[in-house]
């Protein structure tokens, strides 16, 4: 472990995809507590980005360096490392087998981090955390898409993750489920957990990000607090993307 | 025609015959059940030299006939063996079973394949981003669900093991066909004798078909979407 205050430390990170370059040469780091926003047009490396964070992508070179270790070395055992990421996907990804409960149980038990009971008992509170305490012996399928994202929220807190890596958490929602997703993630953040957050809710990462990244074609473009970001943009692609969301 | 004295005179051997039949199914299956899933492993491996062995296995298999198979496991295997322990005999059950297991080892690797891959991989991200090794991946997250939606496909290739038992009378094993065989061939009663072995393979069948839908019913959490 290292001293350093970071929680994300990345460094000149290329991704090819065989011939194409996805990811140029990024430099970035998270501090603790703090709420990053990755924002972009699609096919601009936001996802891809994050997906190195936990090496569900391998980067092509550059170093990452996730919670003190250095998970872009070959010898670092990625799923000690993965036990403190929690990570939420687009399409929620809730084990279609399991009950709400088992899913939520499942990491802690399965790791032998905590015994059942305790697991239960965790998966519980993060159920009442998340509004969803009468769902417990729910399946999936039997649930709105706003729920089983919360569910997978919940799971992925499960294993007390230091950091939080959220893919376009909303963008497979119903309108109208976004706000009871998006709640979970602020009250999240006002609690200090450190989050990287690729979205497309611009009042999102206005209203709850410390610092907002812009990335096109490959490469941040543009990074400061969501004022700057958005108030007073200095590039023209960040000025150009803002005019077509906003 | 008469069935009554069929039934008496035959009941005996068609009893040992049934007997056979089950035990070999029975065992073949479940032979060929772990042969299947092992195949299925390798073929999915990374390693290269694993998925030729599996995919040279179910490319032998798919391409002879079993009556070729059995014939070349009951006369060829003792050859080999007798080389090294030249008092060595294969009786007529291992043979078939032997035959029969590699037979639906290979049709099993191939509907197991089919079901892990229909698997949606967003499943296997969410479990290895929650740090779960991919041994465990596969074996918690992806098989229970591979194999929900191969259970049709997997009774059928039951369905099959058993009605191919009956192609192992030509090693003489002595399962249903070869018993009526034999009874005919002293009484001349085809019609009477292979009309009751009919009857037999459709009621142990029947009751496999019975017992998958219970098994598929009781597996459903999802039957809407999928």
């Amino acid at each position: 472990m290292t001293e350093e205050k970071s929680k994300v430390r990345v460094t000149n990170l290329h991704k090819y995809f065989g011939k194409l370059e996805v990811l140029k040469g990024i430099d970035m780091t998270v501090s603790e507590g703090e709420v990053v926003c990755l924002i972009g047009p699609s096919g601009s490396g936001k996802s891809t980005l994050l997906r190195c964070l936990n090496k569900l992508e391998e980067s092509t070179k550059g170093e990452i360096i996730v919670d003190g270790y250095k998970i872009s070395d070959k010898k670092t055992n990625i799923n000690k490392v993965r036990e403190n990421i929690g990570m939420v996907f687009q399409q929620f990804n809730l084990f279609a087998h399991m009950s709400v409960l088992k899913n939520i149980m499942f990491a802690p038990v399965e790791l032998k981090v905590m015994s059942k009971a305790e697991a239960k008992e965790k998966a519980m509170s993060l159920l009442e955390r998340v509004g969803l305490a009468d769902k417990a012996d729910s399946y999936p399928h039997q649930l709105s898409g706003g729920q089983k994202q919360r569910v997978a929220i919940a799971r992925a807190l499960a294993m007390n993750p230091d950091i939080m890596l959220f893919d376009e958490p909303t963008s497979a929602l119903d309108p109208e489920m976004v706000g009871e997703v998006l709640q979970v993630m602020k009250e999240l953040a006002a609690e200090g957990m450190t989050m990287v957050v690729v979205t497309h809710e611009m009042g999102f990462a206005r209203e709850v990000a410390d610092r907002v990244l812009f990335m096109d074609e490959g490469v941040i473009c543009e990074q400061g607090s969501p004022e700057q970001v958005f108030g007073n943009p200095q590039q023209e692609r960040t000025k150009d993307f803002l005019r077509k969301v906003l | 025609m008469d069935f009554a004295l069929v039934f008496k005179q035959a009941w005996p051997m068609i009893l040992e015959g049934l007997k056979v039949t089950l035990e070999i199914s029975l065992l073949s299956i479940a032979i060929g059940m772990v042969i299947g899933l092992i195949s299925c492993l390798m073929g999915l491996s990374k390693i290269k030299i694993l998925n030729a062995i599996s995919a040279v296995y179910v490319w032998i298999i798919r391409g002879t006939p079993m009556i070729v198979q059995a014939f070349i496991v009951y006369y060829g295997i003792p050859i080999i063996v007798q080389q090294f322990n030249p008092a060595f005999i294969i009786s007529e059950f291992l043979a078939g079973t032997i035959t029969l297991s590699l037979n639906a080892g290979a049709y099993l690797s191939e509907i197991f394949r089919s079901g892990i891959q229909a698997v949606d991989p967003g499943q296997i991200e969410a479990s290895r981003s929650l740090g779960i090794p991919s041994g465990k991946t596969m074996f918690k997250v992806v098989l229970p669900q591979a194999f929900k939606i191969t259970i049709p496909s997997i009774v059928n290739q039951f369905i099959i093991t058993i009605k191919d038992t009956s192609i192992l009378s030509v090693i003489s094993l002595a399962e249903l066909c070869n018993q009526a065989k034999q009874y005919s061939a002293s009484t001349y009663r085809f019609f009477e004798i292979y009309i009751i072995v009919g009857l037999c393979y459709l009621a142990i069948i029947s009751l496999l078909m019975i017992l998958s839908k219970y098994v598929e019913k009781k597996v459903s959490y999802d039957r809407r979407k999928k």
